[in-house]
């Protein structure tokens, strides 16, 4: 009961130290269903996520989780014959309202496979959403390049080497890099799917420490197949079983006394 | 099968290496087949062309029969042109539609498209030479440069349209996607990211293309026609090295033999250097080793 009760706490002191408005929930999902072809991936998911808190999703290999994480940024519009209904509602608006570029202005995304640009230097890769878009930012762009680095841990290790190529880091580096990249232009939602599960332990844990210290920035929601992760970062975690939304509730709670059964098997490790 | 069925006996060690062995020899003797006839060609035609190379020949205009000396001054501007507009038709043309086709490529038109450039790449190139008779030397009321290239150009397209697709769907997919997740559009990030990316490969499909039309005869033939002067006008007819070659090979004079043999090579050197070239620009800014 008390790590309920802290975690209202922390909420309600972000809120106030940014100075948000009233708004609790950062995304509400009414409904979302989304189809490839005719199968469903995921089935009416009914998820309401707060603002400033990190939520995880797990769930067995297909259930569906990068699906829902896709579509919260638009990024099913690639996909060819896919098919999303129900609502979406990002930061009060619903999801049609914005223009798709700004949507994932708001919205920032970290990939499984660390996919920093190849051709571009590490400088260039923290400033490439402004470069490649044509926007200009507030700050300068060696403000911007120092903060973010900074921010998700990097400068100590690239400062002295910010025009050497972005593949020449290590991967556990280019993930960090990639997610410089997204903070750079100031996002409030960060989807990350599977962010760590292509990289050795040291760097997952600076990953993890990352995440943590991002709470009082941004809201994140985190895909990942590692139970110990999903408990050790999240506030809150998502089950999901085959595009259904099996529990949802605060990771303690879910972790330690699942409502369902099927959460409990697939926590203990009876399946998946 | 278990693992102890299988016998690593020394026998089939002994026919394995053997066996190696021969395929590996074939595909050496394969590998110099292929080359063989192209060290020829150059050899040759260096030896043959070589002793009629001089000043005169990038100076000099041709000559009439019966004089001797003079050189292909009009022709090697007039390929310049021809090449030129071509490349100014085939090029942008070519790139756009193989993005088009590569990145929209879930739709009825790209379909049509892609049918289109492939059997416009199948097309023998007398044809769109005749084409080009019907759609510009007629209208215009003459042989022209402007004729010339845009045969030439026709030609380009489908190469430069079907090597652009296939370079940007080698680009993989999650460097499109981390652009796309950075609230870049599509236009932007297919122009910024994946052409960037893909840009070696499609450079060096646009070479290819240019080295092709550069040697291209037949459609030259009732477009450009060929001047005897020189001409740096679009609208008059303009001289090739291609058809001066042509028609010098067929002619029943030595000299103009030698000289045919000297155009072809300096034919197959300018194609060399513009190689050499490219691969200089295109070398990886941001490969490791350097
Ligand atoms: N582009 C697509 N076209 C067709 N089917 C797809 C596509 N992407 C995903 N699917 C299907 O949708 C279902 C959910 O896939 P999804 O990638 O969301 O699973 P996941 O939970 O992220 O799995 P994992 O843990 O392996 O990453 C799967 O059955 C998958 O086969
Ligand atoms: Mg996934």
């Amino acid at each position: 009961m008390k790590v309920i009760l802290d975690t209202e706490l922390k909420f309600e002191e972000h809120q106030k130290l940014k100075g948000k408005d009233s708004s609790k929930f950062a995304i509400t999902t009414t409904d979302l269903s989304v189809h490839f072809g005719l199968k469903a991936a995921i089935k009416k998911i009914n998820l309401k996520i707060r603002r400033n808190t990190v939520t995880s999703i797990i769930g067995p290999s297909g259930c569906g989780k990068s699906t829902l994480l896709r579509s919260l940024n638009l990024m099913h519009e690639l996909t060819p014959r896919t098919k999303v209904t129900g609502t979406i509602k990002i930061l009060d608006k619903d999801i049609t309202e914005y223009d798709v570029i700004n949507l994932r202005n708001k919205v920032g995304m970290v990939f499984q496979k660390p996919n920093p640009f190849p051709k571009m230097s590490i400088y260039e890769n923290v400033i490439s959403g402004y470069k490649l878009s044509g926007k200009n930012p507030s700050e300068s762009f060696d403000d911007i390049v120092e903060r973010c680095l900074i921010h998700s841990a990097l400068w100590d290790e690239v400062k002295d080497r910010l025009n050497k190529p972005a593949i020449s880091l290590s991967g556990g580096q280019q993930q960090r890099l990639c997610i410089a990249r997204t903070i750079a232009i100031n996002p409030e939602i960060i989807l990350m799917d599977e962010p760590t599960s292509a990289l050795d332990p040291l760097s997952t844990m600076k990953i993890e420490k990352l995440i943590h210290d991002f709470k009082n920035d941004y809201t994140i929601i985190i895909v990942t197949h590692n139970m110990q992760q999903a408990a050790r970062v999240s506030d809150f975690t998502a089950f999901m079983f085959i595009g259904d939304l099996v529990e949802f509730d605060k990771t303690k709670k879910l972790f330690t006394v699942p409502t369902v059964k099927l959460t409990e098997e697939y926590i203990t490790g009876k399946f998946g | 099968m278990k693992l102890d069925d299988i016998k690593f006996t020394d026998g089939n060690l002994q026919r394995r290496k053997i066996l190696n062995r021969l395929m590996l020899s074939l595909c050496t003797i394969a590998a110099v087949l292929s080359v063989a006839p192209l060290l020829y060609v150059f050899f040759y035609t260096t030896f043959s062309g070589i002793s009629a190379l001089n000043i005169d020949f990038f100076t000099q205009l041709p000559k009439p029969v019966g004089e001797t000396g003079g050189g292909m001054a009009n022709s090697i501007i007039g390929t310049l042109i021809l090449v030129t507009i071509g490349s100014l038709i085939g090029i942008p043309v070519g790139i756009l539609s193989g993005i088009y086709v590569a990145e929209y490529s879930n739709n009825i038109f790209s379909n049509i498209i892609k049918f289109v450039t492939d059997v416009l790449s199948g097309i023998p190139s007398i044809i769109i030479g005749i084409f080009a008779y019907g759609v510009v030397v007629l209208t215009m009321g003459g042989f022209s440069a402007l004729a010339g290239g845009f045969a030439l150009g026709i030609i380009m397209i489908p190469t430069v349209t079907r090597t652009t697709e296939e370079m940007l769907k080698l680009v993989p997919v999650n460097l499109r996607e981390a652009s796309l997740a950075l609230g870049v559009s599509r236009w932007k990030t297919s122009l910024k990211i994946v052409l960037k990316t893909a840009s070696t490969g499609i450079i060096t499909g646009i070479l290819l293309s240019i080295a092709r039309v550069a040697g291209e005869t037949a459609p030259l033939l009732f477009t450009s026609f060929g001047n005897r002067f020189m001409s740096y006008s679009l609208t008059e007819p303009i001289d090739s090295m291609p058809v001066r070659i042509f028609n010098y090979a067929i002619s029943p004079f030595e000299e103009w033999h030698k000289l045919a043999w000297a155009g072809a090579f300096i034919l197959i050197f300018l194609i060399f250097i513009l190689n050499l070239v490219v691969r200089f620009i295109t070398r990886d800014k941001y490969s490791i080793n350097n």
